[in-house]
């Protein structure tokens, strides 16, 4: 039976000791979904296991988490795929089903029977979002928007900081002693110019915040879009959407084809053109502290209608929070694309004095213009900041 | 095959007795990560939110081995220099003018400057080195960590390769601010750290604190395991709550009556400023909870 050869590929496969082979299949199970296991940790595992008896099967599944470390927020399908595999438990999702990325969900906890979903293609107002969970997936038609300008342009388009790393450099104040020291002893220990080093410029992370509910949904697949290109001409963006979960697309989008990016994408969110709750997504987000560490610093953009249902003081709060942490914060929003639009909802008013920026967020290229000219110290799209009363 | 730690590594019921002797209480998962990676040769990797004792549980492990702890503390652009060896450019420079003409080694042991990595190599003993918060540091030191890592050796261009006298039991800790790389993952010993559940948590807190009640630990250990679920920007981990269950007591003793001294040792526990906006108008609420 092919489960029970060490090699899938070797020309001449050796046959396992029989009890070993279950340990050695569920390394290879788990690579099938995409988990990155070596083969010194299968055999880790067998030794593992050993050492422990095995007295119990909790005994097979610390060996097993201890020796193949899967990430946290694969905990569960990994768990999923242990049950599975040596429990016999076929309830697990096929391999091209699995969600391996990380996820934040929020409990629907308060959502009505009055708050039914209104799947809409004019939303304008915020009497038309809803708190309420509705899952829904997306496929990406093809596309052939060019967004190369952004991707090309923004690693050098992003605010800079100065990081603890140095680099060589002709001038500066801080000694580079290794390579000096190289240079004297090179030159008969005669004292040349010294070498010197000094502290590097990085770009700032760009952090992108994607509403995907319903009252955006004219707007996701551009966004999602302009987000790839992000990620693909920076190593320092991070995308999340938000709608009544938290959901992180970076790995998505790291992939290099669109499409392939955009559908993989797709499968990840769950709650695509669903229920609004920004406040409590955006402090679930910033209550995680990994996921709170890349606002740190960065230059956030949350792109969103920023119409919050009823109560706006946790969207308050978070946009305080994001404002605190971050180097710029701006919100765009689509519905700044109408020129009547004033910011006077009690969410948008609240918000405003923490923004950065307040910008049109209804043409994808006003917006790649705007992420571009985030570095420079007056960004060349008119800011609608000016706006609020 | 001989193995490190030969007096607790028999089970993972022995290493968790050991350590509770000083007075660190792992739980069954953990034993059992600290006896592998004790058993296998291998790193032990300890990820998990900050505060829930992952440092501690090095130092633990150290105490109950009896073998000194060197600490590797990481940090945004730690280099070579930092972790591995530096030469003593002054002292080599000094011995060319003295050699004058003459030919003289400067890659000698004398002009090495040993930081951590390379002291817990030379050491004569067995040491448990501790790299705290990896996760801190650039995936390029990351990458420097590799070699040493799997084969606790370091190559040294002017000197080759050193490998070491007595080998290392590895401690890494990460609060996962970054992903760290699988190469490293796949060659140590993994545990995530959670939090305790409120029984552990209150038998921590009873084991760790100077003088505080068993009634006092479990309301503290309830009250925070309630704080926790909250939308937090800082959840306060294990330390936070010992040392609020230590403040509570002593403001108690001070004459500040039971359910007012927890609210007033509030800053022990939540250490940012909204949070304790956020939290304060149900703390009474918490606390009469916890303590009933």
């Amino acid at each position: 039976m092919n489960k029970f050869l060490v090699c899938d590929t070797a020309e001449t496969p050796r046959e396992l000791p029989r009890g070993s082979a279950p340990f050695f299949g569920f390394a290879r199970l788990l690579r099938r979904f995409g988990f990155a296991i070596a083969p010194e940790q299968a055999i880790a595992f067998m030794q593992a296991v050993s050492l422990l008896g095995p007295r119990s099967m909790d005994d097979v599944r610390r060996s097993a988490v201890a020796t193949f470390a899967p990430a946290p927020e694969r905990r569960v399908e990994f768990d999923a795929l242990f049950e599975s595999w040596f429990c016999g438990d076929t309830g697990m999702l096929s391999p091209g089903d699995q969600q391996d990325e990380e996820e934040t969900e929020i409990k629907d906890d308060n959502a009505t029977a009055e708050e039914q979903i209104i799947t809409i293609q004019d939303a304008k107002g915020g009497e038309l979002t809803s708190g309420a969970e509705q899952l829904n997936t997306r496929t990406f038609p093809s596309d052939d928007l060019r967004l190369d300008k952004l991707e090309r342009r923004i690693g050098a388009a992003l605010p800079w900081r100065r990081s603890f790393r140095t680099v060589r450099t002709s001038t500066g104040s801080n000694l580079d002693l290794r390579r000096s020291m190289r240079k004297i002893l090179s030159a008969d220990g005669d004292i040349p110019s010294p070498r010197l080093r000094r502290r590097q410029t990085v770009p700032r992370r760009l952090l992108m915040l994607i509403d995907v509910s319903g009252s955006m949904k004219l707007y996701t697949d551009d966004y999602l879009k302009l987000a790839h290109a992000a990620v693909q001409g920076t190593g320092g963006a991070e995308v999340f959407c938000f709608g009544t979960r938290l959901t992180r697309l970076t790995p998505a989008l790291r992939i290099k084809n669109r499409d392939q990016a955009l559908a993989r994408a797709g499968a990840l969110v769950e709650d695509w053109d669903g229920g609004t709750r920004i406040g409590r997504t955006l402090l679930a987000f910033l209550s995680v502290p990994r996921f709170s560490a890349f606002a740190r610093g960065a230059v956030v953009v949350i792109l969103s209608d920023a119409l919050e249902r009823g109560d706006s003081t946790e969207m308050e709060t978070a946009f305080r929070r994001f404002a605190g942490a971050a180097h710029r914060l701006s919100l765009a929003t689509p519905l700044a694309g109408d020129p009547r639009f004033r910011p006077e909802t009690a969410a948008l008013r609240a918000i405003m004095p923490m923004l950065d920026d307040l910008v049109d967020g209804s043409s994808i290229a006003g917006l790649s213009e705007f992420i571009l000219s985030l570095g420079r110290s007056a960004p060349d799209i008119e800011p609608m900041s000016g706006r609020g009363s | 095959m001989a193995h490190e730690g030969e007096g607790i590594a028999t089970s993972p019921e022995a290493v968790m007795s050991r350590l509770a002797q000083s007075h660190y209480l792992a739980d069954e998962e953990l034993a059992t990560a600290i006896f592998l990676a004790l058993r296998l040769g291998k790193p032990l990797l300890l990820e998990g939110a900050p505060g829930v004792g992952k440092t501690e549980a090095a130092k633990a492990v150290a105490e109950v081995l009896g073998r000194e702890l060197v600490r590797l503390q990481c940090y945004e652009g730690i280099d070579a220099a930092h972790a591995l060896y530096e030469w003593n450019y002054q002292r080599q420079l000094l011995a060319i003018r003295q050699a004058g003409e003459a030919e003289t080694d400067i890659y000698g042991d004398r002009f090495l400057i040993a930081r951590p990595l390379l002291q817990v190599l030379q050491a004569p003993d067995q040491r448990v080195l501790l790299v705290d918060e990896i996760d801190r540091s650039d995936h390029e030191f990351e990458a420097l960590l590799l070699e040493f890592l799997s084969d606790f050796q370091i190559s040294i261009p002017e000197r080759g390769t050193l490998c070491a006298k007595t080998r290392p039991l590895v401690v890494l800790t990460s609060n996962r601010t970054r992903e760290l790389a699988e190469a490293l993952r796949r060659r140590c010993v993994y545990h995530w750290i959670g939090y305790p559940d409120a029984e552990r948590e209150a038998a921590i807190i009873m084991a760790r604190s100077g003088d505080v009640a068993r009634e006092t630990a479990k309301a503290v250990a309830d009250a925070v395991r309630d704080i926790r679920a909250r939308p937090l920007a800082k959840p306060p981990g294990i330390a936070e709550a010992i040392e609020w269950a230590n403040a509570a007591t002593i403001l108690e003793k001070g004459g500040s009556p039971w359910p007012e001294a927890f609210r007033r040792a509030i800053g022990v526990l939540i250490k940012d400023e909204e949070d304790i906006h956020y939290i304060e108008p149900e703390m009474r609420h918490i606390i009469e909870a916890a303590m009933s």
